[in-house]
């Protein structure tokens, strides 16, 4: 009986916790079906959220680059397609001995090295860096056959700028570069930087920097269904990139090449401006460099010897370059001096060979002296002692309150970047770059554009573009015209003029006519012998050291990079002038020697269409005949070898 | 000629219907199911539906053979197949095959098997047969007999290591001894000194144990290691919705966001394909066949079949409660299958048994009223 008892007992008990188990189940259960309403319909919308990002993946789709033409339709710069060995570091497995093998494969140089190790630095951890550029097709084929045994290694057709003329007006075309750290912080601070998904390159100076927005176009976007592994599945949407916008420049490339041909290996800036728009013609640095390196990186040993070389082939000159006008100013004090009162036509001086001022007696470069010279004289002849005195009498500020309208030591707004001020000096200035006041003494050779005045040569061809347009301000600038990449309707950048200096038309005609008379009976009468154009000029010295009171100058006697520099103003034809000029060849010596025959052969070459006997028409770049320009490359997207791989 | 023919059906029909109705209503409901979502889920493997089919045909005929068998032999094999148990287990502690990092699988030449998973059953049938020998003689000593028994395959599986089959068979174990009237003081006592323990048991995991309870508590923290699985098992659950994203629609599923999306996770297949209605209904399913599991237990012939139709029916339970709990986040990640819906050869066969083993207790029943 007990036992019955117990085992009835032990069934009850039994029984009682399969009821307390199955009371378990039930709560566990309804755990889950809580986490299930949880997950499933509170917070559905996050998830269903996150499953869509999984599911979708923005790649972008770079826009092709804008091309740049010059004025006539030369091509400047373009898109080429070409074959890349590239490296993913992210993917690679270890790089050095993937560069050891791959070196196996095709040459690779110790340059190419170098550069892929500053780019390395320098890009964006999960970019692939392009170790090798510009592959033969041989190499393609080599490669392509033993890829596989390289993870990260890649193969792929990329669009390269293209700079067909090389070293001829880089520093007005400039060059693109790969994105740094520092250019993706710039964009950043611009809210610029989603326009640069998929893009690799950037302007990096000139024109290819200044016009950059213009240039890149806008990135377009492809909406791909991506699976875990990054495996495209299918293409859900396609939002085509906007190619950049062409560029005609204002600038004749044929004559900035005959330009830059005429320097030969002599140092130097020269602008050349049509008066009436403010087109620049040419603008020429010499030396110059090819901005092809530059591209898709430079190797450092390059790189350092274009940096460090004296002749400082990547300084834009024209730009940045300020050089005392020397005698080039004069025309622009003899206007000062009409404009302000300070002389008139007729005032005459007796020139002794100097000016003396207290004790110090202030040379003219011709010891004995120019006689009796009024204003018209004081031109041609290049009388000093008559600007000392004028400057002199006119005092710094009212020779720096006439100079300023004019663009003298202002930025004159070039749509390029990196423009130099230069130096107007003035007491003020003075005062507040030196601490210190003007002295009386240091103003004579103001008046002679020595002392403290320091321009670049895009102010002085600026400020005689404006002396040939009437005193009419035109603003200087590089790109003539915006071209629409695909209905390819033109859009003039041309601004109207920026504004008027009030001139009387009988001092205008005066200096011009002085001016005229320099390059017949003055100091230009020998590079201008037989014009068919009436051709105004001035010629300038400017000197590079300082010479001792009393001592003399002697050009063979000075360090080659102590020479004067050589400088030549001018615009021409004298009336309804088509083209103003400055230049300054480096240490060349007199401005009548060196500078002024380079002016008189392009102005015979922009006016007439001679070219020098020395120089071939195979020189200059081809002008296109019309079938060609109708011809001309359009932007085009950048293709890819093999499967894209979409960002995680 | 008639006669004979009708003797013949009689013969067999003993060994044809051996099956439980209600049981076996609701395996064929999770069958279907487990088509359905396998063929989904397995669309990029090549033959894996056609295995899953397979295994599910000798899980069906492994429960077919144990629904057969006499209840008075299952309880003399106990002590056989407990001792058979711990011998594989010291095997493939001297002689197992390493497989990602742990011992856990014994070659056999013809076959490779994995005998931890053997002790799921065997615990409960060793522990069920040493309560019914002791019964109505029960005294705390025999508490402490089984925990014995129960420790011993625990800690060799332990060592292997393998902490989620480790924790099942402990589970398996204690079910029988809560079921057999383990005291509630000590239950409480337990309770209390397995807390206490936790510090202990942290203490000998091995890091990737510890990693995926850390992983479970914040999978954040590793986004595109080991809390890949849960983040992305979660979201798929998550952005399945109430109604679902449609049969083979599910993109977690099909663009590769989801590990081990035929096995361990394959919960998430059928959660974002199905949405919070498909959960339902699968929960309803497991519920069914646990309560009709515990009737069964409620109605066993006497104690041995009591306790082991109880503890199976709980296993299987803690099997779908462990597996889903983990694939919606709130469990760490332990290798348990979903009962008949992963793919797996051996799970399978385990639950093939457990379900045969249920059916045998039920037709003993049912034998004993007639």
């Amino acid at each position: 009986m007990v036992e019955v008892r117990d085992t009835e007992r032990d069934l009850y008990q039994l029984r009682l916790r399969l009821v307390i188990a199955m009371t378990l189940v039930l709560v566990c259960f309804g755990v889950l079906v809580a986490r299930f309403v949880y997950l499933q319909v509170y917070r559905y919308d996050d998830f269903h959220a996150q499953a869509e990002d999984n599911r979708i993946a923005l790649v972008p789709a770079p826009p092709g680059r804008g091309l740049i033409f010059d004025r006539n339709g030369v091509l400047l710069a373009e898109n080429v397609s070409a074959y890349t060995l590239e490296i993913a570091p992210k993917r690679a497995a270890r790089l050095e001995e993937t560069i050891a093998a791959l070196s196996g494969i095709v040459e690779i140089t110790a340059r190419d090295r170098q550069r892929f190790r500053r780019l390395l630095e320098d890009s964006r951890s999960t970019d692939s860096v392009p170790l090798k550029v510009r592959l033969t097709d041989e190499e393609v084929a080599r490669l392509a056959v033993q890829r596989f045994r390289f993870p990260g290694v890649e193969i792929r057709a990329r669009l390269f700028r293209n700079y067909p003329l090389g070293e001829t007006a880089a520093h007005v075309i400039g060059h693109i570069g790969r994105i740094s750290q520092e250019d993706k912080r710039r964009l950043e601070e611009q809210e610029r930087l989603s326009a640069y998904a998929g893009s690799t390159h950037i302007g990096k100076v000139g024109v290819e920097l200044s016009y950059e927005s213009l240039l890149h176009g806008q990135v377009g976007a492809e909406e791909v269904e991506v699976s875990a592994g990054g495996r495209i599945v299918r293409t859900l949407s396609r939002q085509p990139p906007v190619p950049g916008a062409n560029l005609v420049l204002s600038i004749d490339v044929r004559l900035q090449k005959l330009a830059e041909e005429l320097y030969g290996d002599r140092r130097g800036a020269l602008v050349a401006i049509e008066p009436t728009t403010g087109d620049v013609l040419a603008h020429v640095s010499r030396p110059s460099f090819d901005p092809n390196l530059f591209v898709d990186g430079i190797d450092s040993q390059t790189w350092q010897s274009l940096n460090e070389d004296p002749d400082k082939p990547l300084l834009n000159r024209p730009l940045r370059g300020a050089y005392p006008p020397g005698s080039t100013y004069k025309p622009f004090m003899a206007l000062a001096a009409l404009t302000t009162g300070a002389r008139t036509p007729q005032d005459t001086i007796s020139d002794p060979g100097y000016f003396q001022l207290g004790n110090h007696r202030f040379r003219d470069s011709k010891p004995s002296g120019h006689g009796t010279v009024d204003l018209r004289k004081s031109i041609v002849v290049s009388s000093d002692t008559y600007y000392y005195k004028v400057a002199y009498d006119m005092g710094v500020d009212r020779i720096h309150d006439f100079m300023k309208p004019w663009g003298f030591g202002q930025l004159t707004g070039i749509d390029l970047e990196h423009e130099s001020a230069g130096i107007l000096p003035s007491t003020q200035w003075k005062l507040k770059r030196f601490k210190q006041k003007w002295y009386p003494g240091e103003t004579p050779s103001i008046g002679i554009g020595q002392g403290y005045n320091a321009f670049t040569m895009l102010q002085l061809a600026h400020a005689t573009a404006t002396l040939a347009n009437d005193g009419i301000v035109m603003k200087p600038h590089v790109v003539q015209s915006i071209e629409d990449p695909v209905t390819h309707a033109r859009k003039r950048t041309v601004p109207k003029e920026s504004y008027r200096i009030p001139l009387r038309r009988e001092y205008l005609d005066l200096v011009r006519g002085a001016m005229a008379d320099v390059n017949r009976f003055g100091t230009g009468r020998i590079a201008f012998a037989n014009t068919e154009y009436v051709a105004a000029g001035k010629t300038g010295t400017a000197q590079v050291i300082g010479i001792k009171q009393g001592e003399r100058y002697d050009a063979r006697r000075i360090a080659e990079r102590h020479r004067d520099h050589s400088l030549f103003m001018a615009f021409a034809p004298l009336e309804n002038p088509k083209i103003a000029i400055a230049l300054v060849v480096e240490n060349g010596g007199f401005g009548a020697q060196a500078a002024a025959p380079i002016a008189r052969k392009l102005f015979d070459y922009h006016l007439l269409g001679k070219l020098p006997k020395d120089v071939s028409e195979d020189l200059l770049p081809r002008l296109l005949d019309e079938a060609e320009l109708r011809d001309v490359p359009e932007s085009v997207e950048p293709e890819q070898v093999g499967e894209p791989e979409a960002p995680r | 000629m008639i006669d004979e023919r009708r003797s013949l059906w009689e013969r067999i029909r003993g060994h044809v219907l051996v099956f439980d109705g209600p049981l076996m209503f609701s395996l064929a409901l999770l069958v279907a199911l487990s088509l359905v979502t396998m063929y989904s889920a397995a669309l990029d493997y090549d033959g894996r539906l056609q295995d899953h089919v397979r295994n599910l045909l000798i899980a069906f005929a492994i429960m077919w053979i144990a629904a057969n068998l006499p209840l008075q032999w299952v309880q003399r094999t106990a002590v056989p197949v407990y001792l058979l148990g711990i011998a594989l287990l010291v095997g493939v502690a001297l002689f197992g095959d390493i497989s990602k990092g742990a011992r856990r699988w014994l070659d056999l030449g013809v076959t490779r098997i994995q005998p931890s998973e053997l002790m799921k059953i065997a615990m409960p049938l060793m522990i069920a047969w040493y309560f019914q020998r002791r019964e109505g003689a029960r005294t705390w000593a025999d508490f402490a007999i089984a925990a014995a028994l129960l420790a011993l395959p625990v800690w060799l599986i332990a060592r292997q290591p393998d902490l989620g089959t480790a924790l099942l068979v402990t589970a398996a174990g204690l079910y029988a001894i809560f079921l057999a009237g383990l005291s509630w003081k000590l239950i409480a006592g337990g309770l209390v000194a397995g807390i206490a323990a936790l510090p202990v048991l942290w203490s000998v995991l091995h890091d990737y144990q510890r990693h995926r309870v850390l992983m479970m508590i914040d999978p954040s923290s590793d986004p595109l290691g080991k809390g890949f699985h849960v983040i992305q098992s979660t979201i798929a659950v998550g952005s399945g919705g109430i109604w679902g994203k449609g049969w083979t629609e599910g993109t977690q599923a099909h663009l590769e966001f989801i590990p081990e999306r035929t096995t361990d996770f394959v919960f998430a297949v059928f959660s974002e394909e199905f949405g919070l209605i498909g959960n339902s209904v699968l929960l309803l399913v497991y519920l069914l066949l646990i309560g009709r599991g515990l009737v069964i237990a409620a109605n066993g012939a006497n104690i041995f079949a009591r306790l082991l139709a109880g503890s199976i029916t709980l296993i299987f339970f803690t099997y779908a409660f462990v597996n889903i709990g983990m694939v919606s986040g709130i469990l760490p990640v332990v290798g348990v299958p979903l009962p008949l819906m992963s793919y797996g050869g051996t799970a399978m066969v385990t639950l093939g048994l457990g379900a045969g083993l249920l059916m045998a207790i039920s037709r003993q029943r049912k034998l004993m009223q007639t």
